[in-house]
């Protein structure tokens, strides 16, 4: 091959004066794991709330959480990024539009991206969500009635919280997911880690230790990830439930 | 605890192959470089790389099509190319670049020519070589009148905005650095998204040669909204780029380009992008040969020192 | 609020939209499709092999493939594959792949891991006696696969597999990082050459939703009639 490797690049400054690539691309995933951070915790609160009201007799309310999900479900991921951040303040009034829009780099690409992260993921949320539901034994739902539970406090007491535990590993893989997924704001500018290291292939002219270096990173920082959610789940487990939500269903 | 090694070395797994696949590649013999002009005579094609948006250089026509002064220069290259590999034919391929990867494409055989407005300078002939200057320019910022920005020191703290792998941004983040500016710096794409930041209000100047900013602002909607700084950065030749160490197809390529320059064509070919109506929209930029660009004229040079210009 | 648009850009740009931008989309996602699916059957059946070494490999090319972004694997195989073709046939110098062939083969190869574990979940589910069976008929490995095994799991995993395809067919969208002409790609263009941001991407949006809610209804329709019961 002839290509000339000089891996001693990542140890050379970057233009911008911050230090070495090294450090460069290692700020880019702080970034990652802030924007990612960030959309999950969102995905999670919208989530949650969709997919349990999806599960409830309240017609109109399912409508519209069927909806919302198809909705977030059948754009891509780039192409809700770009409404987010190029269309999005067009359509607010003028002076809110104009704050947005002057917000310094990196804020006024980080709020956009994590809010599209958050509604795309929570979708995927909201669907495993009810699913968890789903699975457990109808008699719980009964069972809360006849006590004389109302419709929330059934859900309060006695679903959710079963519901939660078997759901956990399926959200703890979304976190992977989001972590991969937030990669695509590089395309609204955010200098997150896939960026910087397309930046840095840009200035050195040396692509392959660049593009090396990032899937590196990435690949520590899922060993992390999967081994912290491990130790999670582990604690939080209800022994003799399975979880819902199968490895046959596609998915990223 | 044995649970725990398993998944760890499950998870470390994917490293292992990365690593096998880089290992195999670093082992590998670094191979020799064939000749462009072997590789075109036995294709029987050349492939020329074009932008999307480099008024008037290399851009696309209404119909989609790539035009300008640039590709104009490499055409005459590819009638030179056939006759001296005396083909009865020649199929001219397009190739759509960015300026952030014009140079990898060219460093891996996907375009033979780059015609452009990419900079000619020492450090990118580190990877590439460039044919004889095809134009002289400058780095400066447009903004909005409205802004105020007399000097680089009205930046100060405000967000600019420059296209991902060009000269300009290179420099504007080591002026940055070096003058402590504390400006953001955003990167576009490419330089009509650039432009629209400027215009839509998200960045406040979009530092780039002045040629491209000049013609982005005559084709707005607004063009008297915006001002070019007088302020120079730095001055760019062009260059048609071609890859490194590859001495008989430059010696084809630098002939090519002398004879145009010589024989007066350029003169004709110049006038056609910069003093007449171009596609899309028939603005004629009016922009009339500068004295540096004249005296490349009258002794071609491919020299990527910026003192060669003065 | 929408007033002041210019949605005529729309009608204007249409034929370019589709003859250029969709089709890249649609034959990307086409020819990713068949060749992901062939592909990751083959890791399947590595995966589900006695022998490690076959296994661990399979295993560790579809491990890394989900764990690392798309971004990511496009800029890889971008910069990669003109080498790698170079290796492959022994030419001296790189090869030249356009923008249209290397996205071909990194879809090609990233879906491949997500169908392999589809395809897998799949053979998996068929009951050993099937395998066993085939045996006792006298038939070979490779052919108990192919005959009796194979057109079952791929049977039941149709669902699975075409909605992993309406995925596939919505990630071709970011081929907008190498700047390829894909139908997000073409709309770009225009909305930055004629200033209309606002407008085109909201038709982009409008568009890619047309087409997956209506592919991802149909595949529903699909779950309802092919669900085999054992």
């Amino acid at each position: 091959m002839s290509y000339h490797w000089h891996w001693g690049v990542l140890f050379e400054p970057e233009p911008g004066g911050t230090g070495t690539y090294l450090h460069y691309l290692l700020v880019g995933l702080g970034w990652t794991l802030a924007t990612a951070l960030a959309a999950w915790v969102l995905a999670l609160a919208i989530g949650a709330a969709v997919g349990t009201v999806r599960t409830t007799p309240v017609r109109w309310a399912v409508r519209l959480g069927d909806l919302y999900v198809e909705i977030f479900r059948n754009v891509p991921l780039i192409v809700q990024m770009f409404l987010w951040y190029f269309v999005a303040p067009e359509l607010l009034p003028q002076a809110a539009g104009d704050w947005v829009k002057q917000l310094p780099p990196p804020w006024g690409m980080y709020f956009p991206a994590v809010l599209c992260l958050g509604v795309f993921t929570s979708v995927r949320v909201a669907e495993q969500v009810r699913a968890g539901i789903e699975s457990l034994p109808r008699g719980q739902r009964l069972a809360g009635t006849a006590l004389g539970l109302t419709l929330p406090q059934t859900y309060r007491f006695v679903l959710l919280p079963m519901a939660f535990r078997i759901v956990l590993p399926p959200l703890t893989s979304e976190l992977l997911n989001v972590i991969k997924n937030s990669s695509v704001a590089l395309t609204i500018g955010l200098l997150e880690l896939t960026g910087r290291a397309r930046a840095m292939q840009e200035f050195s002219f040396r692509a392959f230790e660049a593009f090396a270096a990032a899937t590196v990173i990435y690949l520590v920082t899922n060993l992390v990830v999967v081994l912290a959610m491990r130790v999670l789940e582990r604690k939080v487990r209800v022994p003799g439930m399975i979880a819902a939500g199968a490895a046959t269903q596609a998915g990223h | 605890m044995i649970r725990l090694a398993r998944q760890v070395l499950a998870q470390l797994s994917p490293g292992f192959s990365l690593g096998l696949v880089l290992a195999a590649a670093i082992a590998l013999p670094a191979a020799a470089q064939e000749d462009t002009l072997d590789k075109i005579r036995s294709s029987g094609a050349i492939t020329l790389g074009h932008r999307d948006g480099s008024i008037p250089f290399s851009y696309y026509d209404d119909q989609q099509r790539p035009v300008g002064y640039a590709l104009d220069l490499c055409l005459k290259i590819v009638d030179a190319v056939k006759a001296e590999l005396k083909l009865p034919k020649l199929e001219v391929k397009y190739q759509l670049v960015t300026s952030a990867n014009r140079i990898p494409l060219m460093a891996n055989g996907t375009i033979d020519l780059e015609c452009g407005s990419t900079t000619n300078n020492l450090e990118r002939q580190k990877q590439v070589a460039f044919t004889i200057t095809h134009f002289v320019t400058a780095n400066r910022w447009v903004a909005k009148k409205a802004s105020k920005i007399r000097s680089l020191a009205d930046l100060k703290g405000k967000t600019i905005v420059s296209t991902a792998g060009t000269t300009n941004i290179k420099q504007i983040t080591e002026i940055n650095a070096a003058q402590n500016l504390g400006m953001h710096i955003i990167s576009a794409n490419g330089h009509p998204e650039a432009f629209q930041m400027v215009e839509t209000g998200r960045a406040v100047a979009f530092v780039m040669d002045d040629i491209l900013l000049y013609s982005l602002a005559a084709q707005s909607r607004r063009p008297t909204d915006y001002e070019i700084s007088s302020t120079a950065l730095s001055v760019e030749p062009y260059g048609i780029m071609l890859r490194r160490d590859d001495p008989a197809f430059k010696k084809v390529v630098d002939a090519a380009m002398v004879r145009v320059y010589k024989s007066g064509e350029i003169n004709r070919i110049y006038d056609k992008w910069f003093l007449k109506p171009i596609p899309p929209r028939g603005l004629n930029l009016a922009v009339p040969m500068s004295a540096q660009f004249k005296k490349v004229v009258a002794h071609p040079t491919d020299s990527g020192d910026p003192e060669a210009y003065k | 609020m929408f007033s002041g648009y210019d949605f005529d850009v729309i009608g204007r740009s249409l034929p370019y939209l589709f003859r250029e931008g969709m089709t890249f989309t649609v034959t990307l996602t086409l020819l990713a499709m068949t060749g992901g699916i062939v592909f990751g059957t083959v890791l399947a059946l590595m995966r589900l092999s006695p022998r490690r070494l076959v296994a661990g490999l399979a295993g560790a090319y579809v491990n890394l493939m989900r764990s690392v972004p798309l971004v990511l694997v496009i800029f890889w195989f971008f910069f990669l594959v003109p080498y790698i073709g170079a290796w492959v046939i022994g030419a001296r110098e790189p090869i030249k792949v356009g923008t249209f062939a290397s996205s071909v083969i990194t879809f090609t190869m990233f879906e491949a891991a997500y169908y392999c574990e589809i395809m897998r979940a799949g053979i998996q589910s068929i009951p050993r006696g099937q395998v066993w069976a085939g045996y006792a008929l006298g038939l070979s490995y490779a052919q108990t696969m192919v005959r009796v095994v194979l057109p079952q799991a791929f049977r039941n995993m149709l669902p699975v597999l075409l909605t992993q395809s309406i995925i596939l067919f919505q990630d071709t969208s970011l081929v907008y990082v190498i700047s390829a002409t894909d139908f997000l790609g073409a709309a770009a263009k225009i909305a930055n050459r004629d200033y209309r941001l606002v407008e085109m991407y909201t038709f982009v949006a409008v568009v890619y939703f047309a087409v997956s809610y209506g592919l991802s209804t149909l595949v529903r329709q699909l779950q309802r009639r092919v669900s085999v019961v054992h």
